[in-house]
């Protein structure tokens, strides 16, 4: 007892000394989620495709705006329909010394296809529709599909982390997926890619640990091929609170943070020591319409109708939107007014989208044609803890509709019980975010907008059940096209005529917003990631 | 002795048993994790096959009886969102939440106990009426709040302390504990003092109304009479008539902090089991869940086993036996 004393009076003198400054060469980011693995193969999100990619690069990287650029590979290009070539980066070496070569990618793309402690199948897309890998030299590498992949540098960017071939061993390695492609020794796991021993990537980082709730540390690997991080040690620690998060930007715990809540964003401008950057990204707020039935559970019309399936109600009820009070005053100026599927600039949206106008006596005059003169009743249900201030949003956009007499309740859940239900299409008029992570229209439409065919893996999130033929007519054979400029003006197309149609009703794009200590400054990423490399000090 | 411990220990494990399979259909209940995990890209051959190896596709019975099962060879499950073993998950949290609990208690202890005893002594003086009345907000503020401000007052102004995390880590034995590092302190001070408030509040009143009931019991008049020195009384016959109930309090508290200090932690981003519990609620992540309420639950079982014992050190009279 009397011992333990002494070490707490002694440990108690050691707290009276003030919090020293973080040594100048490291960097503590406070993120706003963990990362749910080391293993880069793991599961498909954001937080852990952007944990990762500080160790394991891929073979074509993205820039901030998410243009593609060399990586791995210096160039790329179609051979033909079904085929690309890659010539990869010669002298690269992996964070143990050992030289980057076609094998390794090989290795790779063989891991991820037998990957059997992933989730839900994570980076298999489109790997699965490889029919063929060669390698003839150290430097090159062929990938054959059994489709046209036009998107296939973008996936390789966004899909296809690459890991050293030396963690698991065979004699000869072949594309053969379904045979194990040689290996003889079990697949790594992801607990073996946690405890940092499989961690060997070419990125500018080393993973030095990984703790689950408490942190990840890394040092920076002085054998990269590429520009030298300023960083040589880099901390991340998961502080899912923002409240917490942003005092410990303040106190100076932390250098960067992901994420402050944008109510707290006046406070930041206020303070002297601090600064943040705020980026548009791809993830676009969205409501979805349960137009594809007669019959939909939370919407009450007089005539005993689903008003949703007329166009005119869908146009009124984006009419009677006013998207840019939502951005200025729910969203602090922290998001873009959607008039399109996807921000303007990316492949395959609408250079200069028709402004959505917000007019509810425009709307009042469709709802009358539509048979609506008094409106009707809906439910408009949202979840209040997965996109920003969504719950705030529902409850404008309530008051927006029932101006216009179409009497609209909220019904708020958590994400958890959110999301199951409207995956079993209980919901009639339902809030969706979605970001196009390929860069591309179709990272979107594919999924939520084009007529449900599970075999082609169209319409897989399309609850509403849209379809329209002639969006499909456009689109799905453009998915195809490996002429980039043949698919844009297609894809133009389609985006014009799901406008026309209201599949969706767009209101923003959300941005991504990082603070930091001054004299910091941080690169804001389209794809949201939040990456130690892209901390520099300001000279 | 040995037969009712024996006894006890037969009657925990029918308790485990039952809060299992409530847990397990609560959880149940609650939602299928299926749409949390599987991305909106997935095919349907995907989440098939996601549902298939999680086992999700069975009746519920069935998945409880596996859970079952698998439970009796010492494996809690696999954590869906993690891909790693529940039980690894939490006792991998547990030295965390461990040492910011044995803090906190510590100084309910250390600092509870003697104000107690001096507010019940001098309960007629301002001194003591001070310390009684400022012992009610010490329980009466809401502990998100207390926290905040604990944080805005000592981390953003005075910038004495860090607002968050756990500073620098020692292994011992594998298993890695801050306590050994003066950085360890420095990070572990807020969140055990906010922890601590209100437990320091309840022990000290516990403490003082027991010696102002005591101080005029015969026995004690006695004592003084017989001329023991007055530290001698208040050590040895007040304090040892006054700590059961005390010691009773803070073995629960005990308990309850380890199973339940997920505002705390929340608050200043202590990575311990509490914040993993909510997480894993948020995510459906069913495994770990259950795990970590069975562990709880035990937990709280072996603490009112040991308090029991406690008892028959403290009070001779005390018999170890069930009621006839």
């Amino acid at each position: 007892m009397s011992r333990r004393t002494t070490l707490s009076l002694a440990s108690l003198a050691a707290l009276a000394l003030p919090a020293g400054m973080a040594a100048a060469q490291s960097l503590t980011i406070g993120l706003a989620s963990e990362p749910t693995a080391a293993d880069p193969h793991y599961h498909k999100v954001t937080t852990n495709d952007s944990f990762s990619a500080h160790i394991f690069e891929s073979l074509i990287n993205r820039n901030a705006k998410m243009e593609l650029i060399p990586g791995l590979a210096e160039s790329w290009k179609p051979v033909d329909d079904n085929t690309w070539e890659l010539k990869l980066r010669k002298g690269v070496k992996f964070s143990n010394g050992e030289p980057f070569t076609s094998k390794d990618v090989l290795f790779t793309i063989c891991r991820v296809l037998n990957n059997e402690t992933n989730v839900s199948r994570s980076y298999m897309e489109p790997m699965q529709n490889f029919t063929d890998v060669q390698t003839p030299d150290e430097h090159t590498v062929i990938i054959k599909s059994d489709r046209p992949i036009p998107t296939m540098p973008n996936e390789l960017a966004r899909s296809l982390p690459i890991i050293w071939s030396g963690i698991a061993k065979f004699d000869k390695l072949k594309f053969a997926p379904k045979e194990g492609c040689g290996v003889t020794s079990p697949w790594p796991t992801v607990a073996e890619f946690n405890t940092g021993r499989l961690s060997i990537g070419t990125g500018p980082y080393k993973l030095k640990s990984y703790v689950k709730g408490t942190g990840i540390e890394m040092e920076r690997n002085e054998g990269y091929w590429g520009a030298k991080p300023h960083w040589k040690t880099v901390k991340m620690v998961p502080v899912p609170n923002a409240g917490p998060r942003l005092t410990g930007l303040m106190s100076g715990d932390y250098d960067v943070i992901e994420s402050p809540a944008a109510r707290d964003l006046p406070r930041i401008k206020e303070n002297s020591k601090l600064d943040f950057v705020a980026t548009p990204s791809t993830r676009l707020i969205f409501f979805q319409l349960d137009s594809g039935r007669a019959q939909s559970p939370f919407v009450k019309a007089a005539d005993g109708k689903n008003p949703l399936q007329d166009l005119r109600v869908r146009q009124a009820i984006s009419m009677a939107i006013d998207r840019k009070a939502i951005v200025q005053r729910l969203m602090d100026g922290m998001a873009t007014v959607a008039n399109q599927y996807m921000p303007a600039g990316m492949f395959g949206s609408l250079d200069k989208p028709a402004e959505i106008k917000f007019d509810p006596e425009a709307a009042k005059k469709l709802l009358a044609e539509a048979g609506y003169p008094n409106g009707f009743e809906l439910t408009l249900t949202t979840t209040n803890d997965r996109y920003i201030n969504d719950g705030q949003i529902a409850q404008a956009v309530a008051q927006y509709l029932t101006r216009i007499g179409i009497k609209t309740t909220v019904d708020a859940q958590a994400a958890a019980i959110y999301f199951p239900k409207r995956a079993k299409r209980e919901f009639s008029f339902a809030i969706g975010g979605w970001p196009s992570e390929n860069g591309e229209a179709s990272g979107l439409f594919q999924y939520w907008v084009a007529s449900t065919n599970k075999d082609q893996g169209l319409g897989t999130s399309n609850y509403g059940g849209f379809s329209n033929a002639a969006f499909d007519k456009v689109f799905v054979p453009a998915m195809a096209l490996m002429d980039s400029a043949q698919r844009k003006a297609e894809y133009q197309k389609a985006t014009q005529i799901a406008l026309d149609n209201v599949p969706l009703i767009p209101l923003h794009f959300e941005s991504s917003i990082w603070a930091y200590k001054k004299g910091l400054s941080y690169e804001g990423r389209r794809d949201q990631y939040t990456l130690a490399m892209s901390v520099k000090p300001t000279k | 002795m040995i037969v009712y411990i024996l006894r006890r220990l037969v009657q925990s494990f029918l308790v485990l048993l039952a809060v299992s399979l409530v847990v397990f259909m609560a959880v149940y209940a609650v939602g299928d994790p299926i749409e949390l995990l599987v991305s909106a890209e997935a095919s349907d051959a995907d989440r098939e096959a996601m549902i298939k190896r999680l086992g999700l596709d069975l009746p519920v019975w069935l998945q409880y009886w596996s859970f079952l099962s698998r439970a009796f060879h010492g494996d809690l499950g696999t954590s869906f969102v993690h891909g790693i073993p529940a039980i690894e998950l939490i006792v991998q949290r547990f030295p965390a939440t461990f040492e910011l609990v044995l803090v906190a208690i510590g100084l309910t202890c250390l600092i509870g106990i003697p104000l107690g005893l001096v507010a019940g002594l001098f309960n007629d003086k301002p001194l003591g009426r001070s310390l009684m009345g400022g012992s009610v907000l010490g329980f009466s503020l809401p502990n998100f709040w207390q926290g905040m401000m604990l944080i805005l007052m000592f981390a953003v102004w005075l910038q004495w302390l860090p607002s968050s995390g756990r500073g620098d880590t020692v292994s011992i034995f594998g298993v890695p504990f801050s306590l050994f590092t003066a950085d360890g302190w420095r990070h572990v001070m807020l969140p055990a003092i906010n922890l601590a408030l209100g437990n320091i509040a309840l022990v000290l009143r516990l403490t003082a109304t027991g010696v102002m009931e005591a101080k005029t019991q015969e026995y004690v008049k006695f004592a003084r009479a017989k001329g023991i020195s007055e530290r001698r009384i208040l050590t040895r016959h007040i304090l040892r008539n006054i700590l059961i109930p005390v010691v009773t309090v803070i073995g629960m508290e005990f308990g309850t902090l380890i199973a339940y200090s997920t505002i705390t932690e929340t608050v200043f981003a202590w990575p311990g089991m509490g914040k993993l519990l909510i997480d894993s609620i948020y995510k459906l992540d069913r495994p770990v869940v259950v795990a970590y309420v069975m562990l709880v639950t035990f937990i709280f079982v072996m603490i009112n086993l040991v308090v029991d014992l406690l008892y028959a050190v403290l009070d001779p009279r005390v018999q170890l036996q069930e009621a006839q």
